[in-house]
């Protein structure tokens, strides 16, 4: 009797339980409830949200390219025979050229530059031909606007590869004994396409932007309007309200990062190398390591200006500068490659593109993935210890 | 003893060498409406913050329905209301939706909220705003709405923080009207307030001046004991000792 008296009782305790985790569980449903009906609501916010992906995507795909196509090119011809005006039909062939119609003497040279557009110049000597098949030697002359280093670097590597061509072509086996021909393989990158950096680094930067910024806004919003003091006197614990305000910027997060991968392998023709799950959990880790961010900051202010600006300063530009999309990281000084560590884009972004491009699997990833659980562990240790400080 | 709602007994809150809350003692009855009086800066807001398990007494004692503040504030949450100076409600969710996550928060069944929610629409005559934001009904309605949503879950007792700043006086004695309502179904009132005309609703009122309470009981023993004909007068004489200004 009282055996089965304690099963029941035991029972009912068990059931109470349950019935207790299931209050709790639709208490904070509830809460995320309110918070997706935030950003539905907020049109304005939410364009930005979805547009931001796309919108970055299409512009760095193609406005903004490493690449250069077409490039205007004047060739002063002074030998007009057979062999230059092969060379020349075979820069015109590049796709990289455009061979201009313009005839101009050496000495009109730099006024052409000066009045902008022209990037290059080749000048080809009288009696071209000849010499080639004479002596074998003959010279042409590159002049390129050097104003902008980078482009006048390429343009001549261009050239220089178009000419080294020619002459394999023209050389009859046997009259040079030696030669090397160095055949060169780009790996992952046969076209060496700019998008394949680029992509990486436009999801880095939108989860950045979408995960800190809007998260430590939301929260300060709550602050600023007087909401988080009523929060805070519910039973609520205080960091569920944290927790439920990020969730719905981990769900919007995802459907960037889907985006963002559709439109690369659909629109910019990228491959997709590797794991779409591991890709996805990796960008979930660093997903989580962004909110945490943004919590901090949120707990740190105020007012949402100050959070705005701190997530734009504080987290963005560092991600432009310090993720290795835009700069290389090895060209930094020791200093800078040292403060890189620290910059969670960074390694993020060394992940999507072994993912994406050269579909390497988690063995070769693991280093990159402790940097960012460590990273996301110590803010999330600072939070919570600040806030139990403001709390008190 | 069980009737008493909140008892202090030499309550302190220090900020490094800030006494913001200086040794304050009162009990609050339970259905009684009991004024927080003080001019600003005299640690009302502190005190109140305390008694709320927001913030962990510096010293002192202090019970909150039962509970101790030290202890068992995630208790004292689950049993009290609060609506704060700054509105508190969402603007931009609907007069429904504001009541559901209200309701859902404080682990209200969500039948009971269903029912509820029409109650209190049908009582404030909200029913042609129920499905409008918040942010586009007027002022007195909206802290109406916030006071019910506030005592929704029919708690022991009700913090109202300064609830009717910034409305007029026909809101506001609709507002005191609700108060009342609440108080007579044994809901416990603890309200601060700068308005002077609201203190002599209520059924007891204490008066902080820098962090400690210098006067307490009914209005009318007060002014008996000021020999003042009104609060207003009651209150200058007190508020003008104090040493700190904001």
């Amino acid at each position: 009797m009282t055996i089965w008296m304690r099963c029941f009782t035991g029972l009912q305790e068990v059931q109470k339980e349950q019935s207790d985790k299931l209050q709790d569980m639709k208490q904070f449903l509830a809460f995320i409830k309110k918070e997706f009906v935030h950003v539905i609501r907020d049109r304005r916010t939410l364009l930005i949200l979805f547009g931001m992906p796309i919108m970055q995507i299409l512009i760095f795909g193609f406005a903004l390219s490493n690449e250069i196509k077409n490039s205007k090119i004047i060739i002063v011809d002074k030998a007009d025979d057979v062999a230059s005006r092969e060379l020349i039909s075979k820069i015109d062939a590049s796709k990289y050229f455009e061979v201009s119609n313009e005839r101009i003497s050496e000495s009109e040279i730099e006024p052409a530059f000066q009045k902008g557009k022209l990037k290059i110049v080749m000048v080809i000597p009288a009696q071209f031909n000849l010499d080639l098949h004479h002596s074998g030697v003959s010279q042409i002359q590159l002049i390129a606007d050097a104003s902008d280093p980078n482009t006048a670097n390429l343009l001549v590597n261009y050239v220089s590869a178009i000419v080294k061509d020619y002459q394999s072509e023209i050389s009859v086996p046997g009259i040079i004994p030696y030669r090397i021909l160095p055949e060169t393989r780009m790996l992952y990158n046969p076209q060496l396409k700019s998008a394949h950096n680029f992509v990486p680094g436009v999801m880095a930067l939108v989860l950045m932007l979408v995960c800190v910024m809007m998260t430590a806004i939301t929260i300060v919003r709550e602050k600023e309007t007087g909401t988080m003091e009523v929060l805070l006197v519910s039973p609520l614990r205080p960091w569920l309200v944290m927790v439920a305000k990020a969730v719905p910027y981990l769900v919007l997060s995802w459907v960037n990062v889907t985006t963002i991968l559709i439109l690369s392998v659909t629109v910019l023709n990228l491959p997709f190398n590797g794991s779409l799950l591991l890709l996805f959990a990796e960008s979930t880790l660093f997903i989580i390591t962004c909110l945490t961010l943004g919590i901090f900051i949120s707990i740190m202010t105020n007012s949402q200006q100050v959070a705005m600006l701190i997530s734009l300063m504080g987290m963005l530009l560092p991600t432009l500068l310090f993720s290795g999309f835009m700069f290389p990281l090895e060209n930094m000084p020791e200093v800078l490659q040292w403060i890189s560590n620290i910059i969670p884009a960074r390694w993020y972004y060394v992940i999507v593109k072994d993912i994406m491009i050269k579909g390497l699997g988690f063995a070769s990833l693991y280093k990159e993935t402790l940097a960012l659980v460590v990273i996301t562990l110590f803010f999330f240790i600072i939070s919570i210890k600040t806030f139990k400080q403001r709390l008190a | 003893m069980g009737d008493k709602v909140i008892t202090t007994e030499g309550l302190t809150k220090k900020f490094g060498d800030f006494t913001a809350v200086d040794n304050i003692t009162f009990d609050v009855e339970k259905g009684e409406i009991f004024g927080f009086l003080g001019a600003n800066g005299a640690g009302k807001t502190t005190a109140m913050r305390m008694l709320c398990g927001l913030s962990i007494p510096s010293g002192g004692k202090a019970t909150v329905a039962g509970y101790d503040v030290y202890r068992q504030t995630e208790k004292i949450k689950e049993n009290i209301g609060y609506m704060s100076q700054k509105f508190s409600l969402y603007e931009d969710l609907t007069v429904i939706e504001n009541i559901n996550f209200f309701g859902g928060i404080y682990k209200i069944p969500s039948n009971l909220i269903k029912k509820k929610s029409d109650e209190v629409i049908e009582k404030l005559g909200l029913q042609p705003h129920a499905k409008k934001l918040v942010g586009s009904i007027p002022l007195g309605w909206k802290q109406k709405l916030a006071f019910s949503v506030a005592i929704l879950h029919e708690p022991g007792l009700v913090f109202l923080d300064e609830p009717t700043g910034g409305v007029d006086p026909v809101a506001r004695r609709q507002f005191w009207d609700l108060i009342y309502e609440a108080a007579e179904r044994g809901i416990t009132v603890f309200i601060t307030t700068h308005y002077m005309d609201e203190a002599e609703y209520c059924d007891r009122i204490s008066i902080m001046v820098d962090g400690r309470i210098d006067a307490l009981g009914s209005p009318t023993a007060l002014k008996k004991q000021f020999s003042s004909d009104n609060m207003d007068e009651v209150f200058y004489r007190l508020a003008r000792g104090a040493k700190r200004t904001e």
